[in-house]
Formats: C-alpha cells, sequence, structure tokens
C-alpha cells in the first residue's frame, strides 16, 4: 500500500549514525569511568582540594647587606564550610586551645564569605599544635593546616621604612583578585611600596581529598600545579648600624633624622620618633599591640619624616641667600646692619645681638634675621619683574626645583608635599594687590606659610652638598636580579641655581660651625676635629609649645659623604639638640665611632617627653 | 465515544510510553539526588528544584493525554497557524521577554516562565511534515529546498538573537530529516566537507590550510582532467601572478599581507586562465576552480567569524574541545568539573544520593544541562552504560514508528520527533563529557525545567496519536 520510496534504504544511514555516536560516547565513557584512574583515585568519595603555595617573601638587607628581615614558618588553620561534617568540638577545642564560640563565629564568618573556598580559622598555630592536630585531622573534614612564612626581623630597626605586613583588606581582595581572605599584604613603608617585588607569586597545588579528609594525591599528578616564585629580596639603602645609631640618640625625644648620600640620593638613616619594635607587629601579637601603637598620642607608627610638615625656620635663609645670588639682587660683599632687628614701616623683626654689619658669609654664620629680610624684599621687590606677583613667582619657581611644595616622590607610602604657598593663596587670603614683601617678611627667615618634611629638609642639604642638584631620595638600593632600580632614582635634578653661587654660601655653612670662637657661629657645638661640617642650625616658632629644634648639615665640605636633616620637637634652639645630633650622626657614619661620649651621653639622656607630657 | 477512546488507547504503542515513563522517571530520581541537601528530606518540597519538577511532571502526564486525545486532522490543518504562532512568540520574546543568564529567552506568565523556543520545535517539525508531505514536492528541486531551508532558518534566527546559541544549534537536526526525505548526498558531502575545513582552519595555520587546498586542487585537476600539461600550465600562471603581485607590493613599498598575494594571485591567475577554459571545454576544471576560490575565501571568514563574530565564552568552548585551549579554572571548568564528577562515579558509581561532586554546585547547571553527570558519578559506568543503551533503544523505536507510518506527513513528523530528541540526547551528553563544545541544551525528559519537558512529552505523544491512526487517515 505505500508507495514504493526510493530513500526508504536512508533509514539505515541514519540508525547507523545514532548508533555510531553511541558508541563513541559509550567508549568515551568507559574510558574517562573505567580506564582512566585519575578521576576516581579509590572507591570512596573524591574531593579537589586546591592548596595554595605561598612563596617566601622576599628578603630585607640593609645597605652593608646585613640581613635585617627575613620569614619564619607558621601554620593556620583552614576551613571549607561546605565540606565540614559534625565534628567532636570539644576534642577540637581542647587541641587547638580556642572556645567553642571562636570556633562556631569562624566558621559562620567563613561561610559568609565563600561555602566552597578556604578561609582561615585560627591564624599561626605554634608547630607543636601544628603536630597535635596533623594526628587528629581525619576526624576532621574540611579543615586543613596551610603552612605559611611570617616575618621574622633580625634588629629592631627602622619600622617606618620597613614596613609591616597585614592581613588583606576585603576591599583590597575586591579590587585584585590575586589575593584571597587571609593572605598577607604589606601595609605600609618597604613592604607596601614593593608588595609586588617582595611577595612573589602565589602558586597552587591541586590535591584529591578522601572522605576521612586525608591527600590521597596530587591530582593528574600535578599537571595543573603552578609553582610558586619566591618573592624577590631587596637591598635598602640605609645603614643599619647608623639607622640604630639614630634611634639611639632620638631616645625620649619627638622629631626625626633624615642621613642621605649626596651623590646617590640613597637615604642612609631615616628615624621618627617614638618608634615600635617592628617585630611586635608580626602574627597574633599584632592584634594584642595595634590598637595601644593607634591610640598612643605620641603617634609611634607615623612617619614624622616624610608625613610632617614644619616650618623651616633659620634654615631656609641659605636658600633665600641662593636666590638672591643668582637673580643677581645680593652680592657676597653685600652688607646690611642690624639693629638688633629689621625695621620698616609697621614691621619689626626682632634679632640677637652680634657684630654688625655683616657680609653675606656673617650672615649665614650669625642667622642674621636683618640682612635676610633685606635679602627677601631684594628678591620680591626686584624692579626687574614688573609686580609682586612675577617676581614671587620666580621664587617661587626656584623653591619648586629645590624640591619643595610637592612630593619628592621617595619609595615609601603617604608622603606629604609640605607647604609652597602661591600667590592666588595670599590674594584669597588678603586681597588682590593687598599684599607685599613686607606681608610675607616672615618667609624671609624660615617662618610663616612654609612647611618642609624632614626629608625635603635632609634633600635641601644635600642639593648644596652637591653644589646645585639632587637624586630623588629613595630608600631601596637594588632589588634582587634587578639591573637597575626605577630609573626616575637615576635622574639628575639641577636646581634653577647657578652651581657658582653654592661656594659663598656653603662657606658661610662652614662658619656656623667651624668659625672661630667669638664670630658668633651658631653650631660651635657641632664642630667634629677633622671632618669639615657645613650646617645650618633653624629654630622653628611653634605655637603650641616650645620652639623646635631644627640642624641641616653636610660633611666633609669637599666631597660630601652625608647630609642630613634633624628635627627635635620642643627642643628649642637650633643649636641646642639637633646641631649635636647631626654632628654625632655624621661623625658614626663617617668614623665609625664616636669620640665625643660626654655630648652622646647628654642627647642620649635628654627626655623631652616626659617632663612635656607632665606640664 | 468509549469505544473510540478505548480503541486509540489499544492501538497507542505502549512500549514507547512506558520507556517515556522510565525515563521521566529516572530523570527526576537524578534531579532529586542532585539537589538532595540533608536538611531537606522531603520529597514534596516545592522549594527545591525536585519538589518544582515533580509538578512539571504531573503537568506533562496532562499535556501527554491531551496530546494523545487530539486527532491528527487537527495537527494536520492546524500546522501552519501553530508554526506560525509560535514564530510570533519568538518575536515576542524579543521584546518583552524576561532576561535570565544574559539570555532573553523567557516570556514570564504568573508564577512560571515559559521557554517558546522549546515549543517552536514541535510547531517547526509540524510544519514541516505538512509542506514536505504535497504530493510531487521533493528535495532535489531547488525551490522545494529553498522553502524548507527558510522555514528551519527562521526560527532558528529568532533563537539566536535572544541569543540562545545551543537552541539554535538544534535546527541543524531537521538535516536528518531532510536527508531521509531526500536531500541530495552531494549537498550534505560538500556541508560536511565545509565542516571539515572550519575545524582544520582552527587547529591548524591559515597557511597551511591554504597550501593543502591548492596542492588538493591540483591533484583532482590532474585525476579529474588527466591533462599533465594543462595542469601545469595552470600551476605556473599561478606562479607567475604570484610572484608578480608579490614584486609590484615590494615596489610600492606596500606590504601587502602574504594572505592577499596569494587570494589575488588566485583570482588573476583564474581570470588569466579563462581562455584555456574555452578552448579545451574544461568545464569541471571551472568548477574546480570556483570550490577552490570558495574554499580559500571560507577559510578566511572562519578566521573572521570565529573572531569577530562568536562570543569570548564560545570561542573559548570551542578552543577547549578541539584541544588548543586548556583552561580547568575558567571556560573548561564545567566540562572539566563534569568530567570528574562522571569519572568518579568509577564502574559501579558511588550509590543513589552518596554522589559528591554533584553536590555542593562543583558542576554547574548541575540538574539542568549537567544532569549526566549525577547519573555517571552515581550509578558508573554500569549506569552510563544502561542508560544510553536504553535511550538508543528508545530513539531506535521511534525511528521503527517513524519508518511504518504510511503517509509521508507522519513519517517526516516522526523524523522530526527522532532527529530532535537524538540531537539533544548525543549533544547533551557529548559536552558533558568533553567530546562537543558545552552549548547548554538540556537532555530530555531527564533535566530539570518545566518547558522543555513538556515541549518534549506534546512533540513525542503527537506523533504516538498519529501512530495510533496510522490506518485510519493518510494524508
Amino acid at each position: 500500500m505505500k508507495d514504493y520510496d526510493q530513500y526508504e534504504v536512508r533509514k539505515y544511514v541514519i540508525g547507523g549514525l545514532v548508533l555510531l555516536s553511541a558508541f563513541i560516547v559509550i567508549i568515551k565513557l568507559f574510558v574517562i569511568q573505567v580506564v582512566d584512574k585519575s578521576y576516581q583515585l579509590s572507591a570512596s568519595n573524591n574531593v579537589l582540594r586546591y592548596i595554595p603555595q605561598y612563596p617566601a617573601r622576599g628578603l630585607i638587607f640593609d645597605r652593608n647587606h646585613k640581613l635585617i628581615v627575613s620569614n619564619e614558618a607558621a601554620y593556620d588553620l583552614m576551613v571549607i564550610p561546605s565540606q565540614v561534617t559534625a565534628f567532636d568540638t570539644t576534642e577540637f577545642c581542647n587541641i587547638l586551645g580556642v572556645t567553642t564560640e571562636e570556633v562556631e563565629n569562624g566558621i559562620r564568618k567563613a561561610a559568609d564569605y565563600s561555602e566552597l573556598k578556604a578561609s582561615v580559622l585560627v591564624k599561626q598555630l605554634s608547630a607543636r599544635t601544628y603536630a597535635r592536630f596533623s594526628e587528629k585531622m581525619f576526624k576532621f573534614p574540611g579543615f586543613y593546616v596551610q603552612p605559611r612564612t611570617i616575618r621574622y626581623y633580625n634588629y629592631f630597626v627602622a619600622p617606618h621604612m620597613l614596613g609591616y605586613v597585614g592581613e588583606v583588606t576585603e576591599s583590597i581582595i575586591k579590587k585584585d583578585p590575586y589575593y584571597n581572605m587571609g593572605d598577607y599584604i604589606g601595609v605600609s613603608g618597604i613592604e607596601k611600596t614593593y608588595e609586588k617585588v617582595l611577595r612573589g607569586e602565589k602558586g597552587v597545588n591541586i590535591y584529591l581529598v578522601d572522605v576521612h579528609n586525608r591527600i590521597k594525591g596530587a591530582y593528574k599528578n600535578g599537571r595543573y600545579d603552578t609553582a610558586a616564585v619566591v618573592g624577590k629580596n631587596l637591598v635598602a639603602s640605609f645603614d643599619k648600624d647608623l639607622q640604630e645609631y639614630g634611634e639611639y640618640l632620638m631616645h625620649n625625644k619627638v622629631g626625626s633624622i633624615v642621613a642621605i648620600e649626596p651623590a646617590t640620593g640613597e637615604v642612609l638613616c631615616m628615624v621618627s620618633s617614638p618608634g615600635y619594635n617592628p617585630s611586635l607587629l608580626v602574627g597574633r601579637d599584632r592584634t594584642k599591640y595595634f590598637p595601644a601603637l593607634i591610640k598612643d598620642t605620641l603617634k609611634p607608627l607615623f612617619n614624622r619624616a616624610v608625613m610632617a610638615s614644619y616650618p623651616p625656620g633659620s634654615t631656609f635663609k641659605v636658600v633665600n641667600a641662593l636666590i638672591g645670588l643668582q637673580e643677581r639682587v645680593i652680592f657676597p660683599s653685600s652688607t646690611y646692619g642690624c639693629a638688633p632687628g629689621y625695621y620698616a614701616p609697621g614691621v619689626y623683626v626682632g634679632c640677637h645681638i652680634h657684630r654688625t654689619p655683616l657680609n653675606l658669609k656673617g650672615a649665614i654664620q650669625n642667622s642674621c634675621n636683618a640682612y635676610f629680610c633685606h635679602v627677601f624684599r631684594n628678591i620680591l621687590d626686584n624692579p626687574h619683574y614688573p609686580s609682586i606677583y612675577q617676581s614671587f613667582e620666580s621664587w617661587r619657581h626656584y623653591l619648586e626645583s629645590f624640591g619643595l611644595g610637592h612630593r619628592l616622590g621617595i619609595d615609601l607610602p603617604n608622603e606629604l608635599s609640605g607647604f609652597l604657598p602661591d600667590t592666588s593663596y595670599y590674594d584669597r587670603y588678603y586681597h588682590k594687590n593687598g599684599w607685599s614683601s613686607l606681608t610675607l617678611i616672615s618667609m624671609a627667615i624660615g617662618q610663616g606659610e612654609l612647611g618642609l618634611t624632614p626629608l625635603q629638609m635632609a634633600n635641601l642639604a644635600a642639593t648644596i652638598a652637591n653644589r646645585g642638584y639632587f637624586y630623588t631620595p629613595h630608600v631601596v638600593k637594588a632589588i634582587e636580579g634587578n639591573l637597575t632600580i626605577d630609573p626616575a632614582f637615576r635622574l639628575k635634578h639641577k636646581v634653577a641655581v647657578d652651581s657658582s653661587n653654592f661656594r659663598i654660601v656653603i662657606d658661610g655653612m662652614d662658619l656656623v660651625v667651624n668659625g672661630e670662637p667669638g664670630t658668633g657661629s651658631t653650631a660651635r657645638i657641632a664642630r667634629i676635629d677633622g671632618i669639615r661640617v657645613c650646617g645650618k642650625t633653624g629654630t622653628a616658632q611653634n605655637p603650641h609649645g616650645k620652639d623646635h629644634s631644627i640642624f641641616m648639615a653636610f660633611a666633609p665640605k669637599d666631597n660630601p659623604k652625608i647630609a642630613v636633616s634633624v628635627y627635635v620637637e620642643n627642643g628649642g634652639f637650633g643649636s641646642t639638640y639637633a646641631a649635636p645630633i647631626a654632628s654625632l650622626i655624621i661623625e658614626k657614619y663617617l668614623r665609625g665611632k664616636i669620640t665625643r661620649k660626654w655630648l652622646e651621653e647628654r642627647m642620649r639622656n635628654t627626655d623631652l617627653i616626659h617632663g612635656l607630657q607632665k606640664k | 465515544m468509549d469505544y473510540k477512546r478505548s480503541n486509540i488507547l489499544g492501538r497507542i504503542d505502549w512500549l514507547t510510553v512506558i520507556m517515556y515513563l522510565a525515563l521521566v522517571f529516572f530523570g527526576f530520581a537524578n534531579i532529586y539526588s542532585s539537589a538532595y541537601r540533608e536538611n531537606h528530606p522531603q520529597i514534596f518540597d516545592f522549594s527545591q528544584r525536585y519538589g518544582k519538577q515533580f509538578v512539571w511532571i504531573i503537568a506533562a502526564l496532562f499535556l501527554a493525554i491531551l496530546g494523545v486525545m487530539i486527532n491528527t486532522r487537527f495537527y494536520y490543518f492546524f500546522a501552519w497557524p501553530i508554526y506560525i504562532l509560535s514564530i510570533l512568540s519568538l518575536i515576542a520574546v524579543l521584546m518583552i521577554g524576561a532576561t535570565i543568564h544574559g539570555s532573553r529567552s523567557w516570556i514570564p506568565l504568573g508564577p512560571f516562565h515559559i521557554q517558546p523556543a522549546e515549543f517552536a520545535k514541535v510547531a517547526t517539525a509540524l510544519a514541516l511534515a505538512k509542506y514536505m508531505s504535497y504530493y510531487n514536492r521533493t528535495l532535489s528541486q531547488f525551490k522545494t529546498l529553498l522553502n524548507v531551508s527558510l522555514m528551519i532558518f527562521l526560527p532558528a534566527a529568532l533563537i539566536m538573537l535572544q541569543p540562545d546559541m545551543g537552541s539554535t544549534m538544534v535546527y541543524s537536526a531537521f538535516i536528518l530529516v531532510l536527508y531521509r526525505e531526500g536531500l541530495p548526498t552531494s549537498i550534505l558531502i560538500v556541508g560536511f566537507l565545509f565542516a571539515l575545513l572550519f575545524i582544520l582552519t582552527l587547529v591548524l595555520d591559515k597557511t597551511i590550510v591554504i597550501a593543502g587546498l591548492l596542492i588538493l586542487t591540483v591533484i583532482l585537476h590532474l585525476f579529474i582532467e588527466k591533462k599533465m600539461k594543462i595542469t601545469l600550465k595552470a600551476v605556473i600562471v599561478l606562479l607567475l601572478t604570484g610572484t608578480f603581485l608579490w614584486g609590484v607590493s615590494r615596489l610600492l613599498h606596500r606590504n601587502f599581507s602574504f594572505y592577499n598575494i596569494i587570494f589575488f594571485s588566485l583570482l588573476a591567475g583564474g581570470l588569466a586562465f579563462i581562455p584555456f577554459l574555452y578552448r579545451y571545454k574544461l568545464k569541471r576544471s571551472a568548477i574546480l576552480y570556483l570550490i577552490l576560490i570558495g574554499s580559500v575565501f571560507f577559510a578566511f571568514s572562519v578566521n573572521y567569524v570565529f573572531n569577530n563574530v562568536l562570543e569570548e565564552h564560545q570561542r573559548k568552548r570551542i578552543n577547549i574541545v578541539l584541544g588548543i585551549e586548556s583552561d580547568p579554572y575558567g571556560s573548561g571548568y564545567n566540562v572539566n568539573q563534569s568530567k570528574i564528577a562522571i569519572g568518579s562515579g568509577g564502574f559501579t558509581g558511588k550509590g543513589f544520593l552518596h554522589g559528591t561532586q554533584t553536590k555542593f554546585n562543583f558542576v554547574p547547571e548541575q540538574s539542568t544541562d549537567f544532569i549526566f553527570c549525577t547519573v555517571g558519578e552515581e550509578w558508573g559506568f554500569v549506569g552510563t552504560f544502561t542508560m544510553i543503551a536504553f535511550y538508543v533503544f528508545f530513539l531506535l523505536r521511534i525511528l521503527f514508528l517513524a519508518e511504518r507510518q504510511r503517509s509521508s506527513f507522519n513519517r517526516i513528523y516522526g523524523y522530526s520527533v527522532f532527529s530532535l530528541l537524538a540531537f539533544h540526547f548525543l549533544i547533551n551528553i557529548g559536552m558533558t563529557i568533553g567530546l562537543f563544545p558545552v552549548i547548554g541544551i538540556p537532555l530530555p525528559f531527564f533535566s530539570y525545567g518545566g518547558s522543555s519537558l513538556w515541549a518534549f512529552t506534546i512533540l513525542l505523544f503527537i506523533f504516538l496519536r498519529m501512530d495510533a491512526e496510522r490506518m485510519e487517515i493518510a494524508f
């Protein structure tokens, strides 16, 4: 009855095609289910476990290749909430020395983060606890121990420069998928700026784990595993002995010391006082000490060397002298009298009693306020410029070339830019054309609106030591395996003042320290026999209390090896504390030993904190 | 009335019905197992997937009864309206549809979401059966072939816009139907060769593919024309034009890419060869040449389509199956986890409800597209083999039913049912074990989801009714 259908035979082709495909599927199933044992290591249930391999963090050495920061092993107890089954909590808590609530809360928190990913439940078990738990681990599915490394400090120095390592925050995890809950990251200092270099690259090992939580072997013989890449080592630019000595001298004082090698811009020491012992912020101790350090009114976590801004005081006079010389509004021979003090209509700037009149060298030596008021007014009222707006901008341009008013770009986080006002600032503060050189006269002697970080001050000393140029200060000298550091640190920054104009100013700074007795040298206390130290004192007026003691210096005068700035808060005159401390630092660095033990003792034993707090 | 119904019920192919029920039941058991948690042990917990699937199954049984109740005449006469309605629903979903997982595939109907693409398969099958069953229509007629292609292409294109690549590719299953109804074998072979070329272009370097095509053409030419001299002349003309073009591009300091030079020298060489073709009446050479040009052009467009038209995840899935890329945590994650789950079942499986890989969402889309993992893990090779054997038997039974129809309408529809089910079955399982790129189509009667279960049930039971009535009416 059916019509003849010439295509009927094709039903065999179609049926055969389906059979053939089904046959291929069955072969493939036979292979993955029966032949290939890697999918089913044993008859029991297998679960893959991804165990990150944490590389050791890079080591940090000082400039003389002394090992400062290294690592030690620690064991974190991890939990994968989805794999946790009912377990003996009492035994669990006994082994680990934690409470039931801690465990319950911990697991709940971990489950909130992820059911499938591992979270840290108990941080940094001791090796002993780790051993005890390993024996019993089969009783606790879903838990395992993750070895990792934590920081170990061979010397308790330079906490602010080195910085510390802490757990990543959730906001970082969201931004950077490299990090997982419980990972460590550099939070401050070198640890933060060089995080990517120091951390290396995590690897992952994939294991098959049975229902008893025992690792049965590598998944697919480790074909999908990735090896961890160890972090690179760093050579920091600081000198551990000098740093330690600086911290020793600043004991019981608030302030900072920054020393720079002028020829390279490498930071030789950077002390911010008070500091803290970096080993207190490692591992479980952190939870104990961190809140106390945060609450401390003297802010020991705060790196004053780059994060505090002070008026430069009289040290600033040498900058105005350099600008005046460059603008040809003063000359080495220019002489001005001192009343004592500087009188102008409506303005009086006081001064101490010294011989008068003085030339430029003598004015630097004696730190004469009146002389530098003349210098400053000559700069701003220079008839070469149509108005004070242009002359002020020119002055400001010089200062910027010295690295003032903006971040220098050191390789430490949160560097402050300091403060350098511009014309619009004064227009706002007074009104347009409502200010003159007399209004700004306090800046002649480094007071008023100006703000410099101790780092900028040290860089200023280095610039003068170099006779007109500087390299951006940096705290890391070399990265293992890299031939060069950031090229930005190899760039010579020339300032807008000609090299020839530095000679006379440096002679003045020489006299500050090495002038004949009775000629009015302000910092003869900084004199070192056999080392020609050039320096300049400063005393910054402090509206909140006693003046700050400031000193900037470099040595030796020819071919300088070190430039240093010292700030001692509430230390009074620059020559009282800052100058002796700077001098001791220079001697320590250049000679390796101190001849003036009495001066060292006096500095070490001065307590400017506890007396202050009593007031 | 009573007599007639019992008559129909008596003539229904109960073997198929029983197999259908067995598949649905086994599917439900696996959904239950994959969604099973100790804290939700009740089977009829409607907050869980298996609870919902239970409801879908009950509804599907009603649809099955309904499908059997309606006379074949109804489907025959209303094939076009049903097809048009279904096209309209596909257009509607593009405008008012709800977007889930990045595809606009669902029409919200109260608490449910309906997937029109699933039902469009039934409509297309009916319409094809109706159109092709007209007297004197054969697929060797160009017009018929064109119309049939358009009928298949229209719903497929609309579904592609959602976009749902998986459901779109399902429409290629109709090629089997066309083949059975007399699609010329040459078209299939050409299609197959192009598919092969497509894969080769992705796996091998384009240069190698083009060089291979050129050599193949020369050999074929020798073989067909058996004229050594002319073939040699052709090769020389080609080489000369190629060198000339290369020289010109260097002289002009225009760096034509290597591919451009090959392509244009082929074109230029072909033009130069036209006088020969005339003189020696080389019709077959001309055809060969056109095929060569077409293939080279195709190879270029494959790369273009692959790199510019396909989505990133689609590219990756294809690359993973072809072994070009290995990415066990990214795009390959599904397949890798799915293979681990199936592989870990071993020979005998871990036992019902005892799977571990298929719990905890190791395998995404566990209860829908990857339901086969649960079978593999919990029932082992014994289970997968039995299931595949059972399914293949079920498919062959439908094939047998289709072949015993007396009208071409019934037969074509039956073949559509067979082809659609076979395609879903093979591709779905193929993708869970890494034989095919992941395209996300369900396993009929197994996967969780109301729309696909209902659509496949309707598809099947319409055919069972046709089969029951096969002796009475013939269209």
